[in-house]
């Protein structure tokens, strides 16, 4: 087994799939010959050809509107929006024709498609190559939204994200690309979408997370190690469907959460696990729910503001020092 | 060749000259890991900019892109702020929130650019359209790729200007290229300028490293703008020289190619003119040079001496209540 990092993986995801069905193409800026911005399609234009690896011009509702044209003529396309920031260029798109289409229809048509974007901060890109969209799509009812933590999931995740029958937005944080390397089977595996990962079992407190606080997390828990504390982390992949059993199971154990996600705080997913938890599990609560996650402003660019701006291990120990301290 | 007075001359090519030895010190800043994100650079299209900002008014408002570093400093971010705002200081006029040219003044008629391409073409028609309704004769320019262009925001801008006849100069810098994707994958067209007609005003290619036909076509359409005529597309056919930013090596650009364009470098081709016309000494040349150069010098000194923003400043200027945390 090679190891290889989240880009490698992603690019082999879709190699193997487009291999495997002849109906996966693939479509965004400079995806062809050039790649793609990050490289993540590099050699499937060479391997697939033009009418497979179609490159786009500056265009991203039509990048999502073709796409959709695709889905519903029977291809399964896997379209790029080059930087998750510009997905909003093709918000209509995705809200009100793709997410929508298998209801309308009453399941006549649907829309097997995934749309991929590189999202999330940590690199110094200022206001708009930085942000984290997914609470908008995972506020869409019709649309998936996956988010990879790990070359190994990002793999086996974008293939059943392929595979899906429905629209997946597939986020994958750019912060991760090079830096998240896994030993990934050559062979083919598919990971379900909508199950959570649990990473590390532990009974005193929950601590649930994705993407590329996941690595945040795990730091937190090298500092905690000291203490004698039995964190479960739970790593959720998928932010919609929300894997409702595995967290649910845990906080029946463990009876305190602290939620880390890059989002802003305001309305984030975290807003939503912790509103579940109180409709659900509020019993089962000994302590009041703490969320960790950026403040309610865009990502801002210089360095002390973005290292102000995004969620760190530091608040993650302080905030399950809170839960524990209560 | 329009009668131009030497000074007017003279101020064209310095600003050419600032604009191309500011992003040289640019490329130096970033190879020294001094400036994060993306660095884009217009080496080889300083022509337009430079030839269209040259008949604007204080009053008048710009919406420029990332490759339009001469447009900031002409309308008038003196180079230490702009400088300061690349590198991410307290003292550019985003202190330290956005990157690169992300830059906007109320006071100087600067639209700050957001990456969303295209997108502050409906803006400077709304702009224009506040020009128009106030009965005032300002005008706005707005600049964009030909690349952008392919957006709805673009063709819904257009269309809005056309149908209000706002005094709106649109400025497409066609350089070829969007990113690594050639103009021919970008539209089916050969010029952006006929998108224009479609909305119901006049649409112009000209040539893009020609200082003069730069200049001489902004003339027309400022005036045609000013004075209730309507919007005017100007589209200057430029290339690329560097990579799409700084970490692009742009293999897809043939050297052929590459090489066919430096020979049309604006530059060089306006020096020559000026030398061969009298109008450009070597002693006044290097004045010129060694001015930029001084300047240059206060400007790298003054942003790098600059001080990072705190970092809770974050949390100021989402909304005028928290104006002050
Ligand atoms: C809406 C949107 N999509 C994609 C991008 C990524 N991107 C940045 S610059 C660029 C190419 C722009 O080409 P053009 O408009 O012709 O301007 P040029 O860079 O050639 O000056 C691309 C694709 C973006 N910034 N915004």
């Amino acid at each position: 087994m090679p190891e290889i990092t989240m880009v490698e993986a992603i690019r082999l995801a879709m190699k193997e799939e487009m291999e495997r069905d002849e109906s996966v193409m693939v479509i965004g800026e400079d995806v062809g010959m050039y790649g793609g911005a990050f490289r993540a399609t590099e050699g499937l234009y060479q391997q697939f050809g033009p009418n497979r690896v179609v490159d786009t011009p500056i265009s991203e509702s039509a990048i999502v509107g073709v796409a959709l044209g695709l889905a519903i003529m029977g291809f399964r396309p896997v379209a790029e929006i080059q930087f998750a920031d510009f997905i909003s260029c093709g918000f209509d798109q995705i809200v009100n024709q793709t997410a929508t289409l298998r209801y309308r229809t009453a399941g006549d048509m649907f829309a097997p498609m995934v749309i991929r974007a590189p999202s999330a901060a940590g690199v110094h890109g200022g206001l708009y190559h930085s942000q984290s969209p997914e609470g908008w799509f995972a506020h869409t009812p019709g649309v998936k939204v996956i988010v990879p933590s790990s070359a190994y999931d990002a793999k086996g995740l974008l293939k059943a994200a392929i595979r899906d029958d429905d629209p997946v937005i597939f986020f994958e944080p750019k912060y991760l690309y090079r830096r998240a390397k896994d030993d990934v089977p050559e062979d083919d595996y598919v990971i379900p979408i909508g199950k959570a990962n649990v990473l590390q079992e532990g009974d005193d407190v929950s601590l649930i997370t994705y993407g590329s606080m996941v690595h945040h997390c795990r730091s937190a828990l090298e500092k905690l190690e000291a203490e004698d504390l039995s964190i479960e982390l739970i790593d959720l992949r998928s932010i919609m469907p929300l894997d409702k059993e595995t967290i649910y199971a845990s906080v029946k154990k463990t009876n305190r959460v602290v939620l880390a996600y890059e989002d802003h705080k305001t309305l984030g997913i975290g807003a939503e696990i912790a509103a579940l938890l109180s409709e659900e599990l509020f019993e089962y609560l000994d302590t009041p729910i703490v969320r960790v996650a950026a403040p309610d402003t865009p990502v801002p660019y210089s360095p002390p503001l973005e290292e102000f701006y995004l969620p760190k291990e530091e608040d993650i120990v302080k905030a399950v020092h809170k839960v524990i301290e209560y | 060749m329009p009668a131009l007075p030497k000074k007017k001359l003279l101020r064209l090519y310095h600003d050419m000259m600032l604009t191309r030895m500011f992003e040289d010190r640019l490329s130096k800043l970033y190879r020294q890991g001094k400036i994060l994100g993306g660095l884009y650079l217009s080496t080889g299209q300083e022509a337009i900019p430079v030839g269209t900002c040259a008949h604007l008014r204080e009053d008048d408002v710009i919406s420029p892109v990332h490759r339009d570093l001469g447009a900031f400093l002409i309308k008038g971010i003196e180079p230490r702020f702009l400088m300061a705002q690349i590198l991410g200081k307290e003292t550019g006029p985003s202190k330290g929130r956005d990157s690169f040219l992300h830059a906007g003044s109320k006071r100087l008629g600067i639209i700050p650019p957001t990456s969303i391409l295209a997108s502050t073409i409906p803006i400077a028609a709304g702009v224009a359209f506040a020009f128009k309704v106030r009965g005032e004769d300002s005008i706005a320019v707005s600049y964009f790729g030909e690349g952008g262009s392919n957006r709805g925001d673009f063709h819904e801008g257009l269309n809005f200007a056309g149908i209000h006849k706002v005094p709106l100069v649109l400025v497409c810098e066609n350089n070829k290229y969007a990113y690594s994707t050639p103009v021919e994958k970008e539209m089916a067209i050969c010029c952006v300028s006929y998108r224009a007609e479609s909305y119901g005003f006049e649409g112009v290619t000209i040539d893009g490293n020609d200082i003069f036909a730069v200049y001489d076509a902004m003339e027309k359409a400022v005036e045609k703008a000013r004075n209730g005529g309507g919007p005017t597309l100007i589209e200057c056919m430029t290339y690329r020289i560097k990579g799409h930013s700084e970490h692009d090596e742009a293999k897809y650009q043939p050297a052929e190619e590459k090489e066919e364009w430096k020979q049309k470098d604006p530059i060089a081709r306006f020096k020559k003119f000026l030398t061969e016309s009298g109008h450009l000494g070597e002693s006044e040349e290097q004045d010129i040079i060694d001015k930029i150069a001084s300047a240059l010098d206060e400007a790298v000194k003054f942003a790098e001496e600059s001080p990072f923003p705190p970092g809770e400043d974050a949390l100021k200027h989402v909304f005028a209540t928290n104006e002050e945390p």
